[in-house]
């Protein structure tokens, strides 16, 4: 996500480094390419006029001009200027005192509401530990109350639904049947609706007056282009909703449309929603982001998602191993499995702050059924052979291959590579107590 | 749809001293209706030099200008008809990220097929979707036509070789394949739509007939990656452009067209079944312009 804009600020400010101080020529020059990459990155026109106003201005407040160090300058208001778009404060969730919290949630067709109604439940449900249940108010799409029922089983949570009635009668009795069953939140999810279609936006807006929900979000698409500006503004005017939870950041889009919203209507963008997963949902960051569009990575993303894989006490423990030299195939699928936690290899990859990656590993792809292999042979083998390594012979290295349907020679590298790791894994804990290396969390 | 330029004339008289005002402000309209501002750039440099070289001065005509280099980037190779086989099944492939109105472009071709006097089948090969077969199977049931699918998470290749044999054998004239939305970055999910074309291929004996992005056309410029990646893995053979009764501009075809040479082929514009129609370049850029 916002991979582009991160890579054209990268170059920009490049050229600007490489010349140690900025003239009044340059400036001009820079604020053309800010103004590229953002509309590039579907930023809304009008919204990228003020943007570059308001770094002029501050450009040129703040003696960037004379100072020594104008890339860190311009980098800095920059910075600042596209957190202040993306609204101030982590978003999260007001819950209401006493009695259950009313949610809705509403937007365009294909906007993934119904994913992001399902995700936004299961993470309430495991980080709150409240009750949640849904009620399914969207009659019109086939299956799209089936979609929410199949997918709610499996987390547990219930869903109310009459498809002999209509969206209104269906909050309102859904809504009666929760409170009185004792959850704390209930998502109303609806139907996709154009901004500009009449009776649809009435039904909502009915919806609202009998419900009166404590929170409205809008769902927007991250792929959304320049009317992203249009949609967020008409959905307000008729039913004034309270933030936005922006889906699909798993695409490269680069996500111009969350910088216009913010600005333009000032409500918070409060969730991000970025993979096929149900876990794949947070809490919206906008520093984050924007640190991520300057090329500095998202490496507390990162972090925190190491820290819910792997428990401190696991990751003390494989760091002892290392240094004992007892490492075995039983860490190995352990760390595994807590890498494939994090999410795909992919979207750990893209939260790395490396500059230029973007240029410098073009055409890299990190293939997730690499690690699927690897955790099938470990599995073949006997628990003595995981954790004794070097007792795989020659025949067991044969058995582990019909185990696991793959050659003998696959087994071979993944021996060697495991040999290999270990040695330089140790090399590394050796050098933790001068570095202060977080290898043990990954 | 909306215009592509909304006032000309008033952009024209308000900054009568400044051309390079003037041209910015069209650069900047034309950018709001979701062209890529390489493809901006390109057809407003055509229409300047057009401009001085002729020493044309009022607004009517560098409306036309525009009009005519819109029209020049719609129609080239502008073949915008569905390919169909002489050799019965023909094969339609639809893909495209999530959200973008696959399976009701699926439910809406049918329909316009079945009115044809063709004999429709679909193949439900989106296996991952909860509750993605029973959305088909209430168009299928409407429309009264053939469908294939499997159980929930299976193979979808498995389900596309069923469908094209069960084709085969019942004498069906078009298979339409819905597959999983998916994000054109997804390596291994498009790996799995380069093995469904293969299936598909191995069946019939030669390339697919279509193979059709759908694309919201709310999307900005990461359409383009869309089209680039789907295209790159499979070699599209069209767009169907969705949900154009939104507010949102046709900007986006005009990139793909220009940077890719993918043509639209069909278009959606409603929630009824009948709300399909094929493209037609010059309608386009009559509406935005009108």
């Amino acid at each position: 996500m916002f991979d582009s804009l991160t890579a054209k600020f990268e170059d920009l400010f490049y050229r600007i480094r490489n010349k140690g101080k900025l003239s009044p020529g340059d400036l001009d020059i820079a604020l053309r390419e800010i103004k590229l990459a953002l509309l590039e990155a579907d930023v809304n026109f009008k919204v990228v006029k003020e943007f570059l106003e308001n770094v002029k201005s501050k450009a040129a407040g703040e003696e960037v001009l004379e100072s020594l160090t104008p890339y860190q300058q311009v980098v800095k208001i920059v910075n600042e200027e596209i957190i202040k778009m993306l609204g101030s404060g982590s978003g999260g969730i007001n819950f209401a005192s006493g009695g259950p919290t009313i949610m809705m949630m509403i937007g365009l067709q294909g906007s993934g509401k119904t994913s992001a109604v399902i995700k936004l439940a299961n993470f309430v449900k495991n980080k709150f530990q409240k009750k949640v249940s849904i009620v399914a108010a969207d009659i019109y799409r086939p299956a799209a109350v089936l979609q929410i029922e199949d997918m709610a089983k499996n987390l547990g949570i219930e869903v109310f639904s009459d498809s002999n009635s209509d969206p209104v009668d269906i909050s309102v009795r859904g809504v009666e049947s929760f409170k009185k069953s004792g959850s704390d939140l209930i998502i109303i999810d609806t139907a996709g609706r154009l901004q500009i279609d009449k009776v649809m936006m009435d039904e909502i807006i009915n919806i609202r007056k009998k419900i009166k929900p404590h929170e409205i979000y809008l769902v927007l698409d991250s792929m959304t282009g320049q009317q992203a500006v249009n949609i967020a503004c008409g959905f307000n005017q008729s039913v004034e909703y309270d933030g936005v939870i922006l889906t699909k950041l798993d695409s490269d889009t680069r996500g111009g449309a969350a910088l216009s919203v913010y600005y333009i209507v000032k409500k918070p963008i409060k969730f991000i929603s970025n993979g096929e997963k149900v876990d794949d949902f947070d809490i919206f960051y906008p520093e984050r982001i924007a640190s991520r569009i300057l090329g500095m990575g998202d490496i507390l993303t990162l972090a925190e998602k190491a820290e819910k894989a792997v428990s401190e006490k696991e990751a003390k423990r494989f760091e002892e191993k290392i240094y004992r030299d007892e490492l075995n195939f039983e860490d190995f699928l352990n760390q595994l499995r807590s890498i494939k936690k994090m999410g795909s290899m992919d979207k750990i990859f893209s939260m790395l702050p490396i500059a230029n990656k973007n240029k410098l590993f073009k055409n890299v792809s990190v293939d997730d059924s690499y690690l699927v292999r690897i955790e099938a042979i470990i599995n073949s083998m006997t628990p003595e052979e995981r954790k004794k390594p070097h007792i795989i012979g020659g025949s067991r290295k044969k058995r582990i291959a019909v185990g696991c349907g793959c050659s003998v020679s696959e087994i071979n590298r993944l021996l060697k590579q495991f040999s290999k790791t270990k040695q330089l894994l140790k090399q590394f804990s050796g050098m933790k107590g001068k570095f202060g290396l977080p290898l043990g969390n990954l | 749809m909306q215009k592509l330029i909304k006032n000309l004339s008033y952009i024209w008289n308000k900054f009568r001293d400044s051309q390079k005002l003037f041209w910015e402000e069209l650069e900047e309209q034309m950018i709001a209706n979701d062209i890529s501002i390489d493809t901006v750039t390109r057809i407003l440099d055509k229409v300047k030099s057009n401009v001085y070289s002729e020493n044309v001065n009022n607004p009517e005509e560098i409306k036309a200008l525009i009009k005519e280099q819109v029209i020049k980037i719609l129609e080239i190779n502008g073949c915008s008809r569905l390919n169909t086989s002489d050799v019965p099944p023909t094969v339609l492939l639809i893909v495209g990220v999530n959200g973008s109105g696959k399976t009701t472009s699926v439910a809406k071709m049918a329909n316009l097929f079945k009115n044809d006097g063709k004999k429709v089948l679909i193949s439900a090969a989106d296996t991952y979707r909860a509750a993605a077969v029973e959305q088909i199977q209430y168009y299928v049931d409407k429309l009264g036509i053939d469908m294939v699918y499997h159980q929930k998470l299976s193979d979808p290749g498995a389900v596309v070789y069923d469908s094209i044999e069960k084709a085969k054998a019942k004498d069906i004239d078009v298979v339409i394949i819905d597959t999983a939305g998916r994000m054109q970055t997804s390596h291994n999910l498009m790996e799995e739509l380069k093995k469904i074309k293969k299936v598909i291929e191995g069946r019939i004996r030669r390339g697919v007939d279509e193979i059709l992005l759908v694309i919201d056309s709310t999307t900005g410029q990461n359409a383009k990656n869309q089209a680039e990646l789907f295209n790159n893995s499979l070699g599209l053979t069209g767009i169907i452009l969705t949900k154009t009764d939104s507010t949102s501009k046709g900007g986006i075809v005009l990139t793909i067209k220009n940077d890719l040479n993918l043509p639209v082929k069909m278009v959606t514009d409603g929630e009824s079944l009948e709300n399909i129609c094929y493209f037609d370049p010059v309608e386009f850029a009559n509406s935005l312009f009108s």
